[in-house]
């Protein structure tokens, strides 16, 4: 019997607390719980925004040998997440893409890929099918 | 600027002179950053400083590449917002490059940097933002300006701005409409850069 490896791990991160919690949520209620998930949402003051630092806790929760994709919205979310990634250090970071797709469905069709046990690149893949 | 002076001196003057200046403009900052991005330009730039003033005392007794390097990070984690990430990566770089030199040559390490600031924003010259300082910076320390050389340079750029057209960030989305005012990120680089040249002069030749 082969041990199960984890599953790709799924962040969502928003300038709004609202947007990040509601679309976990959303994948949450739609894919279930057998997909490591965090969100980051809004600046270190609970204002509009995404900071680094909460970015990177959120990794760490959703943390999974397998990989974790990272589902950004507007242009500072994708910079502070980067910074995030680098921060995370090597060889971890080698294992985290920020994905080119809508953050609400490719987050919910990157977990349903997740949760079947697909590779990082599938997930990844899969969720960046979604943009034009 | 090839020869700095050194020592906890030169770390805490500048930490006080960045965050005098900040402090004194932040309003400004945020009223530039309102027309054209989300209006809180000063606040986090403010927050950045302060964050970075809790912490001078450790931050000057530390050797200058690796004090920027911190400095960076500290703003980086405080800052938010994409200035965060881009003043940080500017410092870090310049910190990490400075520290891997034997003979730290500052304007390898500042263009060194700004390239990674540029990469980081994925912005080029002529975007409307704080590179749009940077370049002519480096340019100016290049060929050896003088300081308030640099800083006029900085300040010149910094207006310049005002006629470009945001091809990055939030003032991108206003397309046409983000002509006509000035770059918040490019008025904080000029505000900055202009305070550190002014305390760097009156810290006489080194």
């Amino acid at each position: 019997m082969t041990l199960k490896s984890a599953n790709v791990g799924i962040v969502i991160v928003s300038h709004s607390p609202l947007v990040a919690e509601g679309a976990a949520d959303m994948v949450r209620q739609m894919v279930g719980d057998c997909v490591p998930l965090a969100w980051s949402g809004g600046n270190a003051e609970g204002g509009l925004g995404t900071h680094p630092a909460g970015i990177l806790a959120a990794i760490e929760r959703a943390w999974s040998d397998a990989g974790v994709a990272v589902f950004v919205d507007l242009g500072g979310a994708e910079t502070n997440s980067e910074m995030a990634i680098e921060l995370l250090g090597k060889p971890r970071s080698g294992r985290v893409v920020i994905c080119d797709a809508p953050l609400v469905e490719g987050a919910v069709i990157a977990a349903a890929e997740a949760s079947g046990g697909a590779a990082l690149a599938r997930v990844v893949a899969t969720a960046e099918e979604l943009s034009p | 600027m090839s020869v700095l002076p050194a020592g906890e001196a030169l770390i805490g003057g500048l930490i006080e002179a960045c965050r005098a200046v900040i402090t004194a403009n932040a309003d400004h900052l945020s009223e530039l950053d309102r027309a054209i991005g989300d209006g809180d330009h000063g606040t986090n730039m403010r927050r950045g400083c302060e964050a970075v003033y809790a912490e001078r005392d450790r931050l000057a007794r530390l050797p200058l590449p690796k004090a920027l390097e911190e400095i960076g990070l500290t703003l980086v984690m405080s800052v938010g917002g994409a200035a965060g990430p881009l003043y940080g990566t500017l410092l870090m770089e310049i910190g990490r490059r400075m520290a891997g030199t034997a003979q730290a040559d500052f304007s390898q390490a500042l263009e060194h940097a700004i390239e990674a600031v540029a990469r980081r924003g994925r912005a080029s010259a002529g975007d409307k933002t704080l590179l749009d300082v940077l370049y002519p910076v480096h340019a100016e320390v290049v060929r050896r300006a003088g300081l308030m050389g640099i800083a006029e340079q900085a300040e010149r750029s910094a207006g310049l701005t005002f006629g470009m057209k945001a091809m990055r960030g939030r003032a991108a989305f206003l397309g046409e409409r983000s002509i006509g005012h000035v770059d918040p990120g490019a008025k904080s680089c000029a505000l900055l850069t202009t305070a550190i040249c002014r305390f760097l002069k009156e810290q006489g030749p080194a």
